[in-house]
């Protein structure tokens, strides 16, 4: 039950999915630390929120059936949930943005 | 058996630690407050992928439940927040 019993053919693109993930998330964090306007501020984190919890999401569906023997997919409802949501998060804090650098 | 999972999850759980890290000084530092609600909605989604990835460690099936609720209640909080610095009160009459 351990992630070192899981097989080899689930194991490398797992290791491969985790690792881009976590790359890709540590670069969206560098970039909402770097840059130097709010409205440049705001895209940096979307590539952490939508590819790298994609590819996270990926690593542990595959990793949970290759122990399972069978395919497990309800991590599924945590992908769908935050593709919904982390666009309607950025909208409103969008335009909050610019209601409040009006005036 | 082979090593190459467990040392994935390793690597990416201090890449995670980072961008929690570079989130919080974002939300410290941030010059106004919609930068502060930018921090935090980052900061929830990489805690959430912290939890996943401790499950991904430990083959456990409940910290599914625990990442799917933090998304949940994150995603209402963020909202909230931006709705307030939009309108000046979340629920309006």
């Amino acid at each position: 039950m351990s992630p070192a019993d899981v097989p080899l053919w689930a194991a490398l693109p797992a290791a491969l999915l985790l690792v881009c993930g976590g790359l890709l998330t540590v670069v969206g964090s560098l970039g909402l630390l770097r840059l130097d306007a709010f409205y440049a501020r705001i895209h940096a984190p979307t590539m952490g929120s939508t590819l790298g919890a994609g590819c996270i999401l990926l690593a542990s569906m595959l990793t949970s059936s290759a122990i399972a023997g069978r395919p497990v997919i309800h991590e599924l409802l945590i992908t769908v949930f935050i593709l919904i949501t982390s666009p309607v998060t950025a909208m409103l804090l969008m335009r909050a943005a610019i209601f409040r650098s009006k005036d | 058996m082979n090593a190459i999972l467990p040392w994935s999850v390793h690597f990416a759980l201090a890449c995670f630690a980072l961008a929690m890290v570079f989130a919080l000084i974002r939300l410290l530092r941030g010059p106004a407050a919609q930068d502060r609600v930018l921090a935090f909605d980052t900061l929830y989604i990489n805690g959430m992928l912290t939890i996943l990835m401790l499950g991904i460690g430990t083959g456990s099936a409940v910290y599914f439940d625990i990442a799917l609720l933090i998304a949940l209640f994150g995603f209402v909080g963020s909202s909230a927040l931006a709705k307030f610095l939009l309108r000046g009160e979340v629920i309006e009459p």
